[in-house]
């Protein structure tokens, strides 16, 4: 049996293809600003990618922001069900997720079986979203994949105190002007946005191992960041970005 | 879908009829008090004054999505975003007139402010002393953090003489100690028919929800101690009880049950409602609507006026969060809930501020918990794709451990 799983977040589109317990193809597209078009667009991608045809899946599962667009999709279920899912399968012993999203931060706590027993959310405010750092790569000119590795090249982190997006931003800026290296800005806005997950973590009681789902698992700076102020290790998976429309699929199976 | 209770019909009559009496107060002779939500009301009633309450005015500003836009006006006179929206918008309504009361409230001709639900109202009211030139007296109620102690005793003791005092004195009449008996008598029994109301929520499945709760709250709040809060709460109870025989819920095939906390957010009673609906939740009680029923205990039906003091300081806000933590958990057992939902209200510090305490207090419960940030009244404070998201979340989760009990 084929099921698909189709994430839509603010920002990007994923699609995962399961068949039989494995996955058989994935996608990943930019949202833009209609979600259901997004839908559309990464279904007719993913199945040619995976030369299949749609009258081969079983069954759809929708999750993300978007969720309630994708009208082919015959269930819509919320992200942290999803990514609880799919991290217990990449990463089965994790009982602690933490996975930061475009305009969400979410920790997660699953007992030993993978269920979610707890999680939480952050405020309303931005702050320690992934948005942070985008608006943060785009304030110091740099794309946002490099923006971990170039924050681990620094040897003494700047301390950006504002726990606001914007006027985090505007005390980036006086610290650019302050002739602050790049490096070191770089690492004190991961150190901010560590700081953030931190208190949620600790808010909702963290168990080991922890692991990150989501796209922003794959900033390296982040990652240390966390680490540092956690003391443990984090854990990931070169498919966390898919940790969402994985466990949608795998939800799909057992629908 | 469920029906909606018979007996609000009449209730909105009531309270029409309520606020049309004090709109016209001076044309029938009768002085008006604006009096705080939490304030000891019952020796106005038996000084035959009009209690008016800016805050049950404020519910219905916000019920009819005014709160933003009257929270931005006051903001422009120089308020601070984070300052209550009740008190933006009874200060913006008194001079911009917007309600849904024609003309807005009628004028006071005293204040009476208890500072038992928070400090801000001290403010508040001194602000609208000034504003109408009117006088104002303050129920100073000592904080209850661990033990109701002797000194609180007597000094809350002095402070209902010197209310008395006080109303005397505007008055220009003697206190009618007789009359305040029987006021005594009916705000108790009132008190206590609130409870049995909110009680019947005990049932599987619940004849009520907590929206309902806060929609009959009005008359506890505005009329205790009139006789009309017995009729018509007889009248609810008896509709509730007659739906917990025929065993029909309010929310169709109740399958979870949910318990609130904190100020509803009255400009989203309706889209909140049909949300936990939908995933089958009832929200069965709430810590808000409880608070006028809570402290029956403390107050002597044959000595009102000398035990109500204790009773109003010993209210669900004047307490320690450990308090708080032990009613909340008392609710989880008495109305076997799988969840608890969290109002994280801007407005309303003293309620929102120990919240994250009460959730580390409760733990033993093993609940999940779900906080919502939101206003009870500024719409400008509300992000509905976010909530949608959480409750959703929340919900899921409350199946999901339902499912693999």
């Amino acid at each position: 049996m084929i099921t698909l799983g189709i994430d839509i977040g603010s920002l990007t589109a994923k699609g995962v293809l399961l068949k039989d317990n494995s996955i058989l193809e994935k996608h990943l597209i930019q949202v833009g600003y209609n979600s259901k078009k997004a839908g559309d667009k990464l279904l007719a991608e993913l199945l040619e990618k995976a030369s299949i045809d749609r009258t081969e899946i079983a069954r759809i599962v929708a999750t993300g922001y978007g969720r309630n667009s994708i009208d082919f999709a015959d269930k819509a279920v919320s992200e942290i069900i999803c990514h609880g899912k799919g991290i217990h399968f990449l990463l089965p012993d994790t009982r602690t997720i933490v996975d930061i999203g475009g305009q969400d931060s979410k920790v997660i706590i699953l007992n030993a079986k993978g269920t979610v027993v707890n999680f939480v959310m952050n405020d309303k405010c931005a702050a320690g979203t992934g948005r942070f750092l985008d608006v943060m790569a785009r304030a110091m000119e740099t794309e946002i994949q490099y923006f971990g590795e170039l924050s681990l090249q620094s040897k003494n982190p700047a301390e950006i105190s504002s726990v606001c997006t914007v006027f985090a931003e505007s005390e980036i800026v006086s610290l650019v002007a302050k002739g602050e290296n790049r490096e070191d800005i770089t690492s004190g806005i991961h150190l901010s946005i560590g700081r953030r997950i931190y208190s949620m973590v600790r808010r909702v009681g963290m168990v080991e191992p922890v692991a990150m789902s989501g796209g922003v698992a794959l900033n390296i700076g982040v990652i240390d960041a966390l680490e540092k102020l956690l003391k443990t290790e984090i854990k990931t998976s070169p498919l966390a970005q898919y940790g969402g429309a994985l466990g949608a699929a795998l939800l799909a199976v057992n629908e | 879908m469920a029906e909606r209770l018979k007996a609000t019909k009449e209730m909105k009559r009531i309270m029409r009829r309520y606020y049309a009496q004090a709109k016209y107060a001076h044309y029938i002779g009768k002085k008006v008090a604006w009096i705080t939500s939490g304030g000891p009301v019952e020796p106005l009633i038996a000084m035959n004054i009009i209690p008016v309450y800016p805050e049950n005015h404020g519910a219905m500003l916000g019920a009819s999505k005014k709160g933003g836009q009257l929270s931005e006006f006051a903001e422009g006179l120089g308020y601070s975003p984070d300052v209550c929206s009740y008190v933006k918008d009874d200060i913006a309504s008194t001079i911009t007139k917007e309600s849904p009361i024609k003309g807005g409230l009628p004028k006071p001709d005293m204040l009476i402010c208890s500072n038992n639900i928070c400090g801000t109202v001290l403010k508040w009211y001194e602000i609208q002393a000034r504003n109408f030139n009117v006088p104002l007296f303050i129920y100073d109620t000592p904080f209850v953090h661990t033990e109701f102690t002797e000194e609180a005793k007597e000094y809350i003791k002095e402070q209902t003489k010197e209310y008395i005092l006080f109303l005397e004195k505007v008055m220009g009449h003697k206190f009618n100690y007789k009359k305040m008996d029987k006021v005594g008598r009916y705000s108790l029994q009132s008190m206590k028919l609130w409870k049995e109301i909110l009680d019947t929520a005990a049932h599987k499945p619940s004849p009520m929800t907590a929206f309902d709760a806060f929609f009959h709250l009005a008359l506890i709040v505005t009329l205790r101690g009139k006789k009309v809060v017995l009729r018509y709460y007889k009248t609810l109870l008896k509709e509730l009880q007659e739906r917990n025989t025929k065993n029909s819920g309010a929310v169709d095939n109740e399958k979870y049950r949910l318990l609130w906390d904190n100020l509803p957010i009255w400009f989203r009673m309706r889209w909140l409602s049909d949300k936990f609906a939908n995933h089958q939740a009832a929200l069965v009680a709430d810590t808000y609507t409880q608070a006028w029923c809570g402290v029956i205990d403390y107050i002597d039906e044959n000595d009102f006026l000398g035990t109500m003091g204790e009773a109003y300081t010993r209210i669900h806000l004047n307490v320690g969060v450990d308090k708080m933590a032990d009613t909340i958990k008392d609710f989880i057992r008495k109305f076997d809930v799988d969840g608890l939902v969290m109002h994280s209200n801007r407005s309303c510090k003293p309620y929102s501020f120990g919240q994250y305490d009460i959730q580390n207090l409760i733990k033993d419960m093993d609940i999940p918990v779900l906080m919502i940030e939101a206003d009870m009244t500024d719409d400008r404070k509300f992000s509905e794709s976010q909530v949608e998201a959480r409750i959703d979340a929340f919900m899921e989760v409350i199946k999901e451990k339902k499912r693999t009990k």
